[in-house]
């Protein structure tokens, strides 16, 4: 299945087709993470990616930076298959992608300067003109900063720190998972944008993995939402903000709590949590779906840009 | 049980890093404790419970009922943390051993605090993980963190925290990597743990909506210093600090 909303007057960057990635554990059920999701970034644009926690964003992302194996499916990124190496090596077709990493704590060396980690994004990227102290002001951190190591700074100041070493790298895919979910408001709004203009200016794709969505609507072209494996909806940031049609996509957007002093806590999802290891039959979201019908407990809806019975397409 | 912290300063070196922190929490009540990043709100969580980092220095006040918890040996405060005073560090891996399943982390904690034999401990471990919205949670129990997603393991944090029926509870960030369905559980949770059962809660978030949805008092950190404290409504709909109004400014739902 290709993407239907993609934007064809842009060269697509990174494509993912019917991607399977499972999780194996000796002596307990198979997990898959990803169970046939397709989507597509072309260049200079934006796509948010969203969806439940434990949906499967993070495997999908690692998938596509060739960090996980693939069980079936395509990534092709600039025009190759993306195919994993062994843990040590890279394939060098992807050198031009960045991934800030969802964890800030693990994904920088605690034993080395953050300047001398900032450095290395920018040798990666040939940038002899700009130095670390450049990239953490771009930032929005004190320049002096570069000289300290990890473990010195706050959990929003470790966020961005990941990102300026990703940025230094001049990716032509930059794939952020939760990138500054530990970002007060306003160093959220200066970093995403700093991160949007990354992508517009050079032409880079940026693949942005939130569960803010007041984040992914400020700057995403497109938002894709990902329910127990699969993308349920793609289209258009605003048409999908203002017109959601997947069931699931409803719920999300009507369980966003508003700043207006309230005290009006926000509806859950009805229901359990699915467990990948043992997805229900037919649609994954019908033990949840409030307007459920026969035909999605037995069939499974596998097309989009709605994967759901109630948007079939003609 | 009551903590208040007042007049808190925490150096590291010649850093300034806290310069006299003020905040009460109160049975029953949720305190949400919003501010800049690298403002201090981890550093005020972690000196309630005597974790800082080497070298830091605090001085102040710190009370949880009667008792001073600054002026404490560690041996006293071992026994207070995990039991009446808890934390769901804004890592969550400094919550979790990597090497131990999740079940035996939940467990271990309650055997220890609460005196419950295995079978027990094992049966109320898996009653905390499907609160926390784990799917599958008798299964879910024997696997390593590892295994979870980035907000699954931030909700086993918080499993941890609650397993010993705390009565203070500091909550950093505890839902900056979940979705906003599954958010909206955790929250309904704290809240219900609170008006049910009189725990009082620090919870320190950068997001607004969270902030009200759930906390009764509301205050906000800069630069070292709590600069704004007040009723939620009040705080969020008239605010009366320049910092406080420039973060509700920003908040980009709010713009077209
Ligand atoms: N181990 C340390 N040694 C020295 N300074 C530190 C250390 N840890 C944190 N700091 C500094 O202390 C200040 C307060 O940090 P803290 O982690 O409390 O911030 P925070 O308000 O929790 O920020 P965030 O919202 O980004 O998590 C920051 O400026 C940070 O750089
Ligand atoms: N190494 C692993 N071994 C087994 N199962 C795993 C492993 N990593 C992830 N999983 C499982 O795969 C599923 C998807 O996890 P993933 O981290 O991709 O979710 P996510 O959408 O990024 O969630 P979050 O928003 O909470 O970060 C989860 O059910 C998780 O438990
Ligand atoms: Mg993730
Ligand atoms: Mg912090």
């Amino acid at each position: 299945m290709t993407d239907p909303t993609a934007v064809t007057e842009r060269a697509t960057l990174l494509s993912v087709d019917d991607l399977v990635v499972e999780h194996r554990t000796p002596g307990r059920p198979l997990v898959r993470a990803v169970a046939g999701a397709s989507l597509s970034v072309a260049e200079g644009e934006v796509v948010g990616l969203v969806g439940e926690s434990g949906c499967g964003k993070s495997t999908l992302a690692r998938a596509v930076c060739g960090l996980n194996p693939v069980t079936s499916g395509s990534i092709t990124f600039g025009g190759h298959p993306v195919t994993p190496l062994g843990l040590r090596r890279r394939n060098p077709a992807l050198s031009g992608i960045q991934m800030v990493f969802q964890d800030p704590y693990s994904s920088l060396n605690p034993r080395r300067r953050v300047g001398a980690q900032i450095a290395d994004g920018l040798r990666t990227g040939r940038d002899t003109t700009s130095s670390p102290a450049d990239l953490l002001e771009r930032v929005g951190l004190p320049r002096d900063f570069a000289g300290r190591h990890p473990h010195e700074f706050s959990g929003g100041q470790r966020q961005r720190i990941a990102i300026a070493r990703a940025l230094a790298a001049r990716p032509s895919l930059l794939i952020g998972d939760e990138p500054i979910s530990a970002l007060d408001a306003s160093a959220q709004a200066q970093v995403a944008r700093l991160m949007r203009d990354l992508a517009v200016s050079s032409g880079a794709g940026l693949l942005f993995i939130s569960h803010d969505l007041s984040v992914v609507r400020l700057i995403a072209d497109r938002i894709a939402v990902m329910y127990l494996g699969k993308i349920v909806e793609v289209g258009r940031t605003e048409e999908v903000w203002n017109d959601p049609r997947h069931p699931y996509t409803r719920a999300l957007l009507g369980a966003i709590p508003a700043p207006d002093g309230a005290g009006v806590l926000p509806a859950e999802l009805p229901g359990d949590v699915p467990d990948p290891a043992a997805p229900p039959p037919g649609c994954r979201f019908h033990p949840r779906c409030p307007v459920a019908m026969d035909v999605c407990r037995e069939r499974e809806p596998d097309f989009g840009p709605v994967a759901c019975w109630l948007h079939e397409p003609a | 049980m009551t903590l208040t912290i007042s007049g808190l300063k925490v150096a590291v070196g010649d850093r300034e890093i806290l310069r006299g922190v003020d905040l009460d929490l109160q049975p029953g009540r949720v305190h949400g404790l919003a501010g800049e990043s690298g403002s201090g709100k981890t550093m005020t969580g972690l000196a309630v419970l005597g974790l800082l980092p080497h070298g830091a220095k605090a001085t102040g006040r710190i009370t949880l009922g009667e008792r001073d918890l600054l002026g404490m040996s560690a041996k006293e405060l071992n026994k207070i943390r995990g039991g009446e005073v808890a934390m769901v560090f804004q890592d969550p891996a400094t919550s979790m051993h990597p090497m131990l399943t999740i079940g035996r982390q939940l467990t271990e904690h309650m055997r220890h605090h609460l005196g419950l034999g295995r079978k027990e401990a094992r049966a109320r471990a898996i009653e905390l993980l499907g609160q926390v919205r784990i799917p599958g949670a008798a299964s879910a129990i024997d696997r390593y963190p590892h295994q979870f997603s980035g907000g699954m393991r931030q909700r086993i944090a918080i499993a941890i925290a609650l397993a010993c029926s705390p009565k203070v509870l500091i909550a950093d960030e505890p839902t900056t990597a979940l979705d906003v369905t599954v958010q909206a559980g955790v929250l309904r949770l704290l809240r219900g743990l609170c008006d049910d059962l009189g725990l009082a809660v620090l919870l320190v978030t950068h997001d607004l909506g969270v902030m009200s949805a759930v906390a009764d008092e509301v205050s906000v950190m800069k630069e070292g210093l709590v600069v704004e404290t007040g009723p939620r409504g009040r705080v969020l709909r008239d605010p009366e600090h320049p910092y406080t109004r420039a973060l509700l400014d920003s908040l980009p739902g709010e713009k077209a």
